[in-house]
C-alpha cells in the first residue's frame, strides 16, 4: 500500500512537468502582454517593464528561468497586480475557493447519491421521472445561464437572497452560488448512482441477500451500496476538479472574493504569472484527488490490489 | 409424517410490454418434514420460478397467486416486510451460480453472521462464532481464516460450501437448492450432494432439490416432481418413476440420460424443443413430442390425476405400457 502511494506521488511528476510546459507555450501563443494597453506606453518604459519581467528574454530561455523559480517553490510576482506576488494573490483567493468548491462537492455527491439510490429502488414510477426531469435542467442550462436565472428570480424580483457579494460573510450569499455549482455535479452523479444501483439490485448477490429475510433497509445499505458505488467515486475525481475550476466561474457571476477573481483577469489581461500559477495549483488538487479516489476503490473493491 | 409445505394451485405469471407469460400453472404438492423432493425439468419449465415465488423472490414483473403454506403461513402474497421473518429462517435458498451470489464487498463472516443476528438476534461475537462452528460443519477447512476471506479469495466449491452453510445456520424446516451443483465440477458436485444428504438429515431439514441432472436425483432424493410447461406432470417416489415410469416426458429423461448398465449404444434423445410458454399447444403441452399421443390429447388437456393406491400422480391419458423401444417418433 505504501509502495503503492509512493510510486503514485512519483508518477505526478513527469504528468506536472507536461502539463507546466504545455500551459507555458499554449499562453504565449494567445496575441498580445501584459502591458498592452489602450493607450500605448512609451518605448521607454515598456522596455524597462519588460527586462523586469524577463520578457526580453528568448521564450526558451524564460521557460527555463520559470521552471528553475518554480522548483524553488516561487511563483514570481504578478505581471498586472502591482506589488503582490502570484503566491500572495493565490493566498488571498483561494480558501474563499476551496470552501466554496467542497461545501458544493459535498453538497453534490450526498445529493446525487441519495437522488439516484431512490430514483433506482423506484424505477419507472414518479420520483425516477421527476429525478430525470431535474437531471436534465441541470445538464443542460451552462452556469452562467442558470446563475444569471437565480439571481434575476431570487434575488432581484422575490427579494429572497442578496443577488451576489460577500460583504459581511453571511451563509446567505453563497446559497445561490453552491445551488448553481452543485447542480450539474449532483446531476451527473444521480445518473450514475441510478444505474449502478439498478445493476446490483438486479444482481445474484442482492437476491441471495433478500432470501436471507434481511429486510429492504439492511439489503440496500449493507449489500447494495457499497458495490453500488464504485462507479460513482471514479466520478469523483475529475468531478471535484469540475468543480474547482467551474467555481472560477460562478464566483465572476456572483462577485465572490475567490481565486475566480484574480483568474478570470488575469487572462483577459495575459498575465502570465498569475495565469500559470493558479493552473499549477489547480493541477496539484487535481492529481492529488485523483490519487486520493485511487484509494477509495480498496475499501469499496477488495478485488482492488494495490502493486 | 407431518407436511412443512402445501402449495397448492399456483401460478405464476409474468408481465411483458403487451402480453403475459405464464410461467407455472395451477401446481399443487406436499413436502414432508425431513425428505428430499427433487423437482426435475428442461430449462424453461417453471421449476425455478415456483420456488422464486414461493420465497417471495419473483422478478418486479412478476406475479404470483394461488398457495403455499407452510404450517399455518400462508406465504404467497405475504408482505415482504413479513415474509422476512420466516426467509432465511424457516425457508432458505441456495442459487446455482456460487460465483455471484455472494456480495463480494463483504466478508464472509459478515455476510454469514448477519443471518443470526437478524433471526436469533445473536450479539455479533456470537453470530461471528456460531458461523465460523457452521464453516467447519460445511467442512471448509481453516474455517477462522476463511471467514476473514472475501467471496474471491475462495475457489467456487468453497463459495458453493458458505452458501450452504448461510442457508443452513438457522437450521429452517424447508432448504430449496436451486441448481446448486450445476457451476461446479463434477468431483466436487459429488462431494456437495453428499453434504446436502448429511446436513438435511442432521437437521432435519426438508430439501428441494431443483435439477436437471437426473444422477442428482437418484442418489439424493426420496420423491421427484417432473415438471413441463409450467405444470407437474408426475410425481412419485424415485423408486417408481425411475423404474416405473407412467408419463411419456418422464421416460423421455430417463431414456436421453447416459446409464452404464444399459446396452444401448446411443442415447436416447427427446425430439423437438420445450414449448414457448407464450404458446403452449392445445390439449397435453407435451403432445407435439409426444409418440404416445392420440386424438383425445390435441383438444383435452391431462389433469394430475393418482395412479393406482399410493401417492403417485400423472398427467397423462395414455394407459397402456410405455416401452423406450416401442417409441417410434
Amino acid at each position: 500500500m505504501l509502495t503503492y502511494v509512493l510510486r503514485r506521488l512519483a508518477s505526478i511528476i513527469p504528468v506536472a512537468f507536461i502539463a507546466v510546459t504545455a500551459c507555458f507555450f499554449i499562453l504565449r501563443l494567445a496575441p498580445g502582454g501584459p502591458f498592452d494597453q489602450e493607450r500605448a506606453l512609451p518605448p521607454a518604459i515598456l522596455r524597462n517593464l519588460r527586462a523586469a519581467y524577463d520578457l526580453d528574454q528568448p521564450l526558451v530561455i524564460q521557460y527555463f528561468i520559470y521552471i528553475g523559480r518554480l522548483l524553488r517553490g516561487d511563483l514570481g510576482p504578478s505581471m498586472v497586480v502591482q506589488d503582490f506576488t502570484v503566491s500572495q494573490l493565490l493566498a488571498l483567493g483561494l480558501p474563499f475557493s476551496l470552501m466554496l468548491g467542497l461545501f458544493a462537492f459535498v453538497i453534490a455527491t450526498v445529493a446525487g447519491i441519495a437522488a439516484g439510490t431512490i430514483a433506482a429502488v423506484n424505477q419507472n414510477k414518479w420520483p425516477d421521472y421527476v429525478l430525470v426531469l431535474v437531471v436534465m435542467i441541470g445538464l443542460i442550462i451552462p452556469n452562467f445561464l442558470m446563475g444569471s436565472i437565480l439571481q434575476l428570480v431570487f434575488g432581484v424580483y422575490l427579494r429572497w437572497l442578496p443577488a451576489g457579494g460577500w460583504q459581511n460573510g453571511s451563509m446567505a450569499h453563497l446559497v445561490m452560488p453552491v445551488i448553481v455549482l452543485a447542480w450539474p455535479h449532483a446531476a451527473r452523479i444521480s445518473r450514475l448512482m441510478r444505474g449502478s444501483m439498478i445493476e446490483v439490485l438486479g444482481s445474484n448477490y442482492v437476491r441471495t441477500a433478500k432470501a436471507k429475510g434481511l429486510g429492504e433497509r439492511l439489503v440496500l445499505s449493507r449489500h447494495a451500496i457499497k458495490p453500488a458505488l464504485i462507479p460513482v467515486v471514479s466520478y469523483l475525481g475529475p468531478g471535484l476538479s469540475y468543480l474547482l475550476t467551474g467555481s472560477l466561474i460562478v464566483e465572476q457571476i456572483f462577485s465572490l472574493p475567490g481565486i475566480g477573481r484574480y483568474f478570470i483577469n488575469a487572462a483577459l489581461s495575459r498575465d502570465y504569472g498569475l495565469v500559470l500559477g493558479t493552473v499549477i495549483l489547480y493541477m496539484a488538487i487535481i492529481l492529488v484527488l485523483n490519487l486520493l479516489v485511487d484509494l477509495a476503490y480498496a475499501w469499496l473493491d477488495p478485488k482492488v490490489r494495490y502493486r | 409424517m407431518t407436511d412443512v409445505l402445501n402449495v397448492r394451485d399456483l401460478n405464476v405469471s409474468f408481465a411483458l410490454h403487451e402480453s403475459e407469460v405464464h410461467a407455472v400453472r395451477e401446481l399443487g404438492f406436499d413436502l414432508r418434514q425431513g425428505e428430499t423432493l427433487a423437482v426435475v425439468g428442461e430449462s424453461g419449465s417453471g421449476k425455478s420460478q415456483s420456488f422464486l415465488a414461493i420465497m417471495g423472490l419473483l422478478a418486479k414483473n412478476g406475479r404470483a397467486t394461488g398457495s403455499a403454506r407452510m404450517g399455518d403461513v400462508e406465504l404467497v402474497g405475504m408482505a415482504p416486510g413479513k415474509l422476512d421473518a420466516y426467509r432465511g429462517k424457516d425457508i432458505a435458498m441456495i442459487f446455482q451460480d456460487p460465483m455471484t451470489s455472494l456480495n463480494p464487498s463483504l466478508k464472509v463472516k459478515t455476510q454469514l453472521a448477519e443471518v443470526l443476528v437478524k433471526h436469533q438476534g445473536y450479539s455479533l461475537d456470537k453470530a461471528i462464532k456460531e458461523s465460523i462452528a457452521m464453516l467447519d460443519r460445511v467442512g471448509i477447512p481453516a474455517p477462522e481464516r476463511r471467514a476473514n476471506a472475501y467471496p474471491h479469495e475462495l475457489s467456487g466449491g468453497m463459495r458453493q460450501r458458505v452458501m450452504i452453510a448461510m442457508a443452513l445456520l438457522c437450521r429452517p424446516k424447508i432448504l430449496i437448492a436451486d441448481e446448486p451443483t450445476t457451476a461446479l465440477d463434477v468431483t466436487v458436485q459429488a462431494q456437495m450432494l453428499d453434504l446436502f444428504k448429511e446436513l438435511t438429515n442432521d437437521f432435519g431439514t426438508a430439501l428441494v432439490m431443483i435439477t436437471h441432472n437426473l444422477g442428482v436425483v437418484a442418489g439424493l432424493a426420496d420423491r421427484m416432481m417432473v415438471m413441463y410447461g409450467g405444470r407437474a406432470v408426475e410425481t412419485g417416489t424415485v423408486d417408481e418413476l425411475f423404474y416405473d415410469p407412467r408419463h411419456p416426458y418422464t421416460l423421455g429423461l430417463l431414456s436421453s440420460t447416459p446409464n452404464p448398465e444399459s446396452r444401448a449404444r446411443r442415447l436416447n434423445p427427446i425430439s423437438g424443443l420445450p414449448p414457448s410458454l407464450e404458446h403452449l399447444p392445445e390439449g397435453c403441452s407435451f403432445n407435439p413430442r409426444c409418440a404416445f399421443r392420440f386424438d383425445r390429447c390435441l383438444v383435452e388437456r391431462p389433469p394430475l390425476e393418482p395412479v393406482g393406491e399410493g401417492q403417485r400422480r400423472k398427467a397423462c391419458f395414455y394407459e397402456g405400457p410405455l416401452v423406450a423401444e416401442e417409441r417410434s417418433a
